[in-house]
Parts: C-alpha cells; sequence; structure tokens
C-alpha cells in the first residue's frame, strides 16, 4: 500500500497533473457560484476535455471541478441566498444573515476554511482508510437509511426560531407532502401530477430551495422594507465587507463543530445512499442540538457555528462519496456516476482492485485532493473582497440581479422553461407563508428527507416481507431510531427534570434555613 | 504550452457544446434534442454519436439541446408541437419510449414521431453477489418454487419498468407467476447495485454492460442474460434461452425524426448512421462508453418497435401494469 501512495504521489506532483488540480479548482469555484449551476454541470463541461487527457489528469481534474464547485458553491448562498448548488443550501441559512449585518467577509471566510478542514479531513481519512471503508458503504442496508432519515426529520426543531416549534412542525411536513409529487419511485405510479407531464418528475429540490429562499427573501424585503431607514443602514452594513479576520473566541467556538461536522460529513458521504446535501442537513441539525442555549439562538439569525458545519459537511461528504466510487465502483450521486461513466470510459473498471490494478492512479487522485484544498483555500481567501463587492450595488440593481440569476440558475439546470412557472409559483405561495412568519428551512429539510424515508421504509418493508421487526433487529436501525426517540422526547422531559432539580434545591435550602432557625 | 494551447481550444469546444442551441437552418447539420439533462445516458449517446459524427467529416455542423421534464415527455411533446421547424433534429431515445407510452405516462407513442434507427442496445443480465449460494439460474427458479419471498430481486427503477419486467419474464418463462416476485425498487442503479452487494436483496436485474463491469472486479456473478445467443465479450455468460428460457430482450438506444419527415429525409439520416457506423472514429466512441453495436435501419425500425410493443404489452397485462 505504501508502495501506492508512492507512485501516487509521484504521480499527482507531475506538473500537468498539478496544473490539472488549479484548473479543476478554479474552474470549478466559478461554476459552482453560479446560482444553480452545481458539480454535476461542471463536471458534464469538463468531460469532451479530458478525452486528450492521460487518465490520471483528466480524474484529478474532474475531480478538481467536483469538489471545487462545492467549495464555490457557498459564495451566492452567502451573498445573495440563492444557493450554488444543493449541497449549499444549507449554508444560506446562516451565512445570508451574517453577510446582511455587514459581515460578509467574515462568513465567506468562515465558509472557505471551513471547506478546506472538511475537504483536508476527508482526504486524510481517504488516504489512511479507503479500501477499509468500502464495508461501511456496505453496512448500510434499506432499515438503516431509513432510521437514519427519522433522526435527521427529529433534528426539526433546529430548523426552526424560539417559539416556532409548531410552525416549523407544520412546514416539515408540508415538506414531506411535496416529496410525494411526481412519479412513486416504487411503484411507478404517479402522484398529486393532475395528468401534468412537467409534475411527473417531481419538485427540484433547487428549485424549492431556490424560489423559497433566493426569490421569496428577496421579494420580501421589496414588500416589507421594515423601515426605510432601517433599510438603508443594512445597506450601508451590507456594502460594508466587514473584517476578514476571526478572533481567537471565535476560532474557538468553530472548531469543535468544524472537526465534528468533518467526520460526520465524510462518513455520510460514504453511505452510497446519503450524500452531502443530507450531510449537511445533519451536521447543521447537530450542531443546533449540541450548542449552549445562548448560541442556539443565534442559529438562523447569524450564527459561525451554523454556517461552518454545513460546510465542513458538504466538502467532507463530497469527498467521502470517493469510498464507494473507487472502492466498489458504485456511485451515491448523479455527479458520482458521471465520473464513474468517466473513469470507465478510460477503460478503467473502479473496484475493489483498483488500488491494486491501478494503485498510481488510484492515489494520485486521494493526493491530489490534498493538493486542490490547499490550492481552493489559497485561491477563494483572495477573491473573497472582491466576490463581496457584489453587495455595494444599490439595491434596485442587485434585486432584479438576484431575482434574474436563481431563475437562470433553475433553468440552465433542466431547460424546462415550465420549471421557471412552477418556481414563480412556489415563491408566491412562500411569500405567503413568510408573511404569516412560517419558517421555509424546515420544509426543505422535510422535502430533501421525504423522498429517500419513504423508499427505504418501502424496501425494508418489503425485504422484511411486511414485518416492523427490522425496527429493532438490525443494531444499526436501532441505535439511530433510540436516539432519534431521545432527541425528540429530551425536551418534553427537560422541564420535568428542571422541576425536580428546582424542588431539590428549594428543599435543600429551606432545610438550611430551618437548621438555622 | 501545447498542452495548455489544446487545453484552451477543447474548452471552447466544450462551452460551445454546452451551450449550443439550434442555430441558423444550414445544410448537413444535426440538431440533437436530448430528453434529459448532461450527464445521463442518453445524453451521453447523443453527444458521442455528435462527436462520432463530426469528427468523422460526415457531418460539418452538430449542436444539442438537453430538454429534462415529465420523465422525458416534454421533449417528444416539444419535437410535434415544433415538427415543422425541425427538419435537421434527431431525438434520442429508448426502450421506455416503448414502456411509457403503454400505461399511458406519455399521451404519444413512437407513431407520432418518425422512427430513424436503433443505434446501441444493451442486454438484461441477472446478477447475483460473488459470496452468494446461488451460482446457476435453475438454484433460483428452484427457491422461488419453493417460497417466492425467498428471491427478493432488485431494480434500478421502479416497478414496471425494464429491470422489473425483464425479471419477472425470466420468472413467467419458467412457467412461474410473476406476479408473486418481490421486486424491490433502488432509484438509481448504482444503489440497486450497493443494495445487492449490502445482502438485503439475492438478484439484482440490470443491463449487461453495468454487470460487466462489476463482474471484472470479482464482486458480482451474473448467472444468467436475455441476449438470443452467448455475446462476446462475455462468453463464458449463458443466456436463458439456451437454459430452455424464452426470455430475449434487448434495450435499445436510437433515434427519431419530428413527424412528417419526408420519406427521403428519413432514409438519409438512416444512411448517415450506418456511415457513422463503419468509421474508426464511432468504434473509438463505443468502445469508450462499452456500448453493444446493434443497428436496426429506417426500413425495419418501426417494425422492430411494433414488435416490442406486443411483447412487452402482453407482459405487462400479465402482471396488471395495463
Amino acid at each position: 500500500m505504501l508502495d501506492g501512495i508512492l507512485a501516487g504521489l509521484g504521480t499527482a506532483v507531475m506538473p500537468m497533473n498539478l496544473m490539472m488540480v488549479v484548473v479543476g479548482c478554479l474552474v470549478g469555484t466559478f461554476i459552482g457560484m453560479l446560482p444553480g449551476l452545481g458539480p454535476i454541470t461542471a463536471i458534464a463541461l469538463m468531460i469532451p476535455l479530458t478525452y486528450s487527457l492521460e487518465p490520471s489528469s483528466g480524474l484529478i481534474l474532474m475531480a478538481g471541478v467536483y469538489y471545487g464547485a462545492i467549495f464555490g458553491a457557498s459564495s451566492s448562498s452567502i451573498l445573495i441566498n440563492a444557493p450554488g448548488c444543493s449541497a449549499t443550501v444549507v449554508t444560506a441559512f446562516d451565512g445570508n444573515p451574517l453577510a446582511k449585518k455587514g459581515q460578509a467577509g467574515k462568513a465567506l471566510a468562515v465558509a472557505a476554511y471551513a471547506s478546506f478542514t472538511g475537504g483536508t479531513l476527508g482526504a486524510i481519512m481517504l488516504l489512511i482508510a479507503a479500501p477499509a471503508l468500502a464495508s461501511v458503504s456496505l453496512s448500510f442496508q434499506s432499515a438503516d437509511y431509513f432510521a437514519l432519515m427519522v433522526l435527521g426529520l427529529s433534528a426539526v426543531a433546529a430548523f426552526s426560531g424560539k417559539g416556532q416549534v409548531l410552525k416549523a412542525i407544520m412546514m416539515t411536513i408540508l415538506g414531506l407532502m411535496l416529496a410525494t409529487v411526481g412519479t412513486d419511485r416504487s411503484e411507478g405510479v404517479e402522484r398529486f401530477t393532475f395528468g401534468q407531464l412537467d409534475l411527473i418528475d417531481g419538485f427540484s429540490f433547487l428549485l424549492l430551495a431556490m424560489a423559497t429562499f433566493a426569490l421569496a427573501e428577496t421579494l420580501m424585503s421589496v414588500l416589507k422594507p421594515e423601515n426605510p431607514n432601517n433599510s438603508a443602514t443594512e445597506q450601508k452594513m451590507m456594502s460594508e465587507l466587514g473584517s476578514l479576520k476571526l478572533t481567537k473566541e471565535e476560532v474557538k467556538s468553530v472548531a469543535a463543530p468544524t472537526l465534528r461536522s468533518s467526520f460526520l460529513g465524510f462518513f455520510v458521504g460514504v453511505l452510497p445512499g446519503a450524500g452531502a446535501t443530507i450531510a449537511s442537513f445533519l451536521a447543521y441539525g447537530v450542531e443546533r442540538n449540541l450548542a449552549k442555549p445562548e448560541d442556539k439562538k443565534q442559529f438562523g439569525e447569524g450564527s459561525l457555528k451554523g454556517l461552518a458545519a454545513p460546510e465542513s459537511a458538504n466538502n467532507a461528504a463530497s469527498t467521502g462519496s470517493f469510498v464507494p466510487l473507487l472502492t466498489l465502483g458504485i456511485p451515491g450521486s448523479g455527479t458520482t456516476a458521471v465520473l464513474l461513466g468517466a473513469l470507465i470510459a478510460y477503460g478503467i473498471q473502479p473496484g475493489p482492485r483498483m488500488y491494486i490494478e491501478h494503485p498510481d492512479l488510484f492515489w494520485s487522485i486521494i493526493i491530489s485532493m490534498y493538493f486542490g484544498n490547499v490550492i481552493l483555500l489559497i485561491l477563494n481567501l483572495p477573491l473573497i473582497p472582491y466576490l463581496a463587492k457584489l453587495l455595494n450595488i444599490p439595491r434596485p440593481y442587485l434585486i432584479p440581479m438576484i431575482l434574474l440569476f436563481s431563475i437562470t440558475g433553475v433553468y440552465l439546470v433542466s431547460f424546462n422553461s415550465m420549471d421557471i412557472m412552477i418556481m414563480v409559483a412556489v415563491c408566491m405561495a412562500a411569500l405567503g407563508l413568510r408573511l404569516l412568519s412560517f419558517p421555509m428551512a424546515p420544509m426543505l429539510l422535510g422535502f430533501i428527507l421525504g423522498g429517500m424515508l419513504e423508499d427505504n421504509l418501502r424496501r425494508a418493508l418489503l425485504i422484511g416481507d411486511g414485518e416492523l421487526s427490522f425496527l429493532w433487529e438490525r443494531p444499526l436501525t436501532l441505535t439511530f431510531i433510540s436516539i432519534a426517540a431521545l432527541v425528540l422526547f429530551s425536551p418534553l422531559l427537560r422541564p420535568i427534570w428542571e422541576r425536580s432539580k428546582a424542588r431539590a434545591e428549594y428543599e435543600q435550602a429551606k432545610r438550611k434555613a430551618a437548621t438555622k432557625i | 504550452m501545447l498542452a495548455k494551447i489544446k487545453l484552451v481550444k477543447t474548452l471552447i469546444g466544450a462551452a460551445v457544446l454546452a451551450t449550443g442551441l439550434s442555430g441558423a437552418v444550414q445544410a448537413d447539420e444535426v440538431h440533437f434534442l436530448i430528453p434529459g439533462g448532461a450527464g445521463g445516458g442518453w445524453d451521453g449517446t447523443a453527444r458521442g454519436t455528435g462527436e462520432a459524427l463530426m469528427k468523422s467529416g460526415i457531418i460539418d455542423k452538430v449542436s444539442y439541446q438537453n430538454m429534462s421534464g415529465g420523465g422525458g415527455g416534454k421533449a417528444i411533446a416539444h419535437l410535434i408541437e415544433t415538427a415543422k421547424t425541425q427538419e435537421h433534429t434527431l431525438m434520442v431515445n429508448s426502450t421506455p419510449i416503448v414502456v411509457r407510452s403503454l400505461t399511458g405516462v406519455f399521451p404519444q407513442s413512437f407513431r407520432d414521431l418518425t422512427p430513424i434507427a436503433a443505434t446501441i442496445a444493451d442486454y438484461g443480465a441477472l446478477i447475483v453477489r460473488k459470496d452468494s449460494k446461488y451460482t446457476h439460474w435453475d438454484q433460483i427458479v428452484a427457491d422461488f418454487k419453493e417460497n417466492p419471498n425467498k428471491v427478493k430481486v432488485a431494480g434500478g427503477s421502479a416497478r414496471g419498468s425494464l429491470d422489473h419486467l425483464i425479471a419477472a419474464a425470466a420468472i413467467k418463462n419458467e412457467g412461474l407467476d410473476p406476479m408473486k416476485l418481490r421486486y424491490v425498487a433502488y432509484d438509481a442503479g448504482g444503489k440497486a447495485m450497493a443494495g445487492l452487494l449490502s445482502g438485503e436483496t439475492a438478484l439484482l436485474s440490470t443491463g449487461l454492460g453495468e454487470a460487466l463491469d462489476m463482474a471484472k472486479n470479482d464482486q458480482v456473478r451474473i448467472l444468467a442474460i436475455t441476449a438470443e445467443k452467448r455475446v462476446k465479450d462475455a462468453p463464458e455468460v449463458p443466456t436463458l434461452k439456451e437454459m430452455g428460457n424464452d426470455t430475449v430482450f434487448a434495450n435499445w438506444r436510437g433515434f427519431f425524426a419530428a413527424p412528417g419527415t419526408s420519406e427521403a429525409q428519413a432514409e438519409k439520416f438512416s444512411d448517415m448512421l450506418k456511415e457513422m457506423y463503419a468509421t474508426g472514429e464511432w468504434e473509438t466512441v463505443r468502445s469508450r462508453n462499452g456500448w453493444v453495436n446493434n443497428f436496426v435501419p429506417y426500413g425495419q425500425f418501426f417494425g422492430f418497435l411494433e414488435q416490442q410493443e406486443k411483447t412487452v404489452g402482453s407482459l405487462m397485462k400479465e402482471l396488471g401494469f395495463l
């Protein structure tokens, strides 16, 4: 194995391959920054280019484009609330509020550092354990995925503001309902399509995120300029880049969430049935639940932790998704499926024997990721001041620009004009809900988890011949379900616990007082 | 430096390819309409064919247009609506066009278009894990006879789609009840493969191309394929037919022109694809993608589609999908 790694290092540092890392990261960053256009578009665009390259150079280029796109996609999420790709939807939850507070520079810097940490830790884990991790990818069955999705849903409280839990749950259910629109993925039956051809494929996650966040929020600021003076100050604040530097306390506060989310993201990425988007939602939920009460209030209002968690998780997950791809030949997402196609086009079949038969190729991809993350950081940090200048554009110009970019972003993914109309309709509904102060994030959580929740439950039931026993017969499933139950019921138990604690204190005080007398 | 120039050139090329929508109408050009997004199977077929056509000099100008929506139905409707201006357009499609118009998902069928030719094919393959107790198709049949629940069959698409139909047809042709087949649907081929390898299903119904890739790495064993006779790439894999099971099925990919295309123009399209077949450029593209040549020219394609519609239709009726 060490020979292989050394051979891979040799291949990775070849000038041509180093150049490919730079080109890949650069192209990926820029395509990722465009709202809506994510890694899959970026890679599909690069494929014709790779035919003329050596397999190692071509793959290093495409891998660079992949994680570069996820790296860059956070910028548009933070600056204009329009997610660059579905894996950075969560980034907008706290990133955009930070930008609005005049801390765009800091937000972009935290995102870059968190992405770097996630990507680098992911690459190191790949290097150490890629072949061994193959078995992890295969240890998950449908029942376990179902339990993992239940656990994800139990984090719903994390996606709602204070005192909004009921509204958050209602929106989660709305998201679950929206996930059922379209062709049912198990039975192939159309549901809630009203005979409309355009609804057969269901709603796209990116479209919903764009419509409910970028579009609705932008229009909201037109509709309800809370206070004309206020918006002027906000404008002024937004145009200020804010410091790029983080204070020592800030670094300290995001360090632990970044590390935890990197590991969580990586392992979620390793699972072929999950992916970077789910990883970012889970990481956000976990960090919110772990945060101290005073930090918790910050989530959704511009918390650095809430920004660092999804950013490190999505980059670690995109690195982790190379485990099933390279060691098993199984693509876990559309993007890795395109990469698999490219590998096969080179006559290389990824699988358990790849690192034995093509050691230099296998290891050079992994080692190039390490370089790639350093390069991304070097590329992105100096760009931040220029990117943040975007917010200097006066509002009357900025708002139509955001609308245009969001709409074209969605259109460029599907090339279906009906998507624009659906987007506008969803945006109108979202505006109404926002005016009634319903939170949008839980809807997205319900939507992204809903489809997988249903598919995996139905598969688990089919495989278990209709018995529910899979819930406690598989240790992994049982563990996830137990944690989910704990997360769900702990707020109910807390008052009881606090009351008993208070009573104990009261009695202690009484006793003390009694002894005094 | 040279590599850099080449890179820039191809980059520009890639950008042009990606954004190239139908421009001015000219002779000797082909506009490919792709009913799905970038990176999918249809996308690869159209862009591969376009690459071979252009590099071999048969066609001067090739453009592409991705149009997803409605599981491919959006593009079909678009081609019919705008037929008058689509004289240079070829839409890529495959077996699902037959299945989906049978189930009524598509209000149209291949009859509303002008079928030009099928170019490549993939056979169905039934595979198990390398360490599975099953080494022969007959063992699956025996277990199924004993208790159909014992043999869970995975596939990378919903019930009633090709993966399911192929497995069901194989069971039916053993004289067993295909309604009893426990089919577990996954939303992508890769996830179905992961399901098989994780041990939650016993058998996977998939395409031969994907099965061969996985078999090369010793992860799976191919029990049977749905080809007429054994294929060159895998001479050791038996066909269902030689085991006395009459399931023969090819999942084709091919091209369609707008309705109302003249006989002469359709012939021209078909001849153009045939000419491409003989070129080295096509061979490069084909072997790169692991496609199997299976040319059905204009004269025979319509009959081939009708035949497939009949076979698939009767099976779907039997399974209760129609």
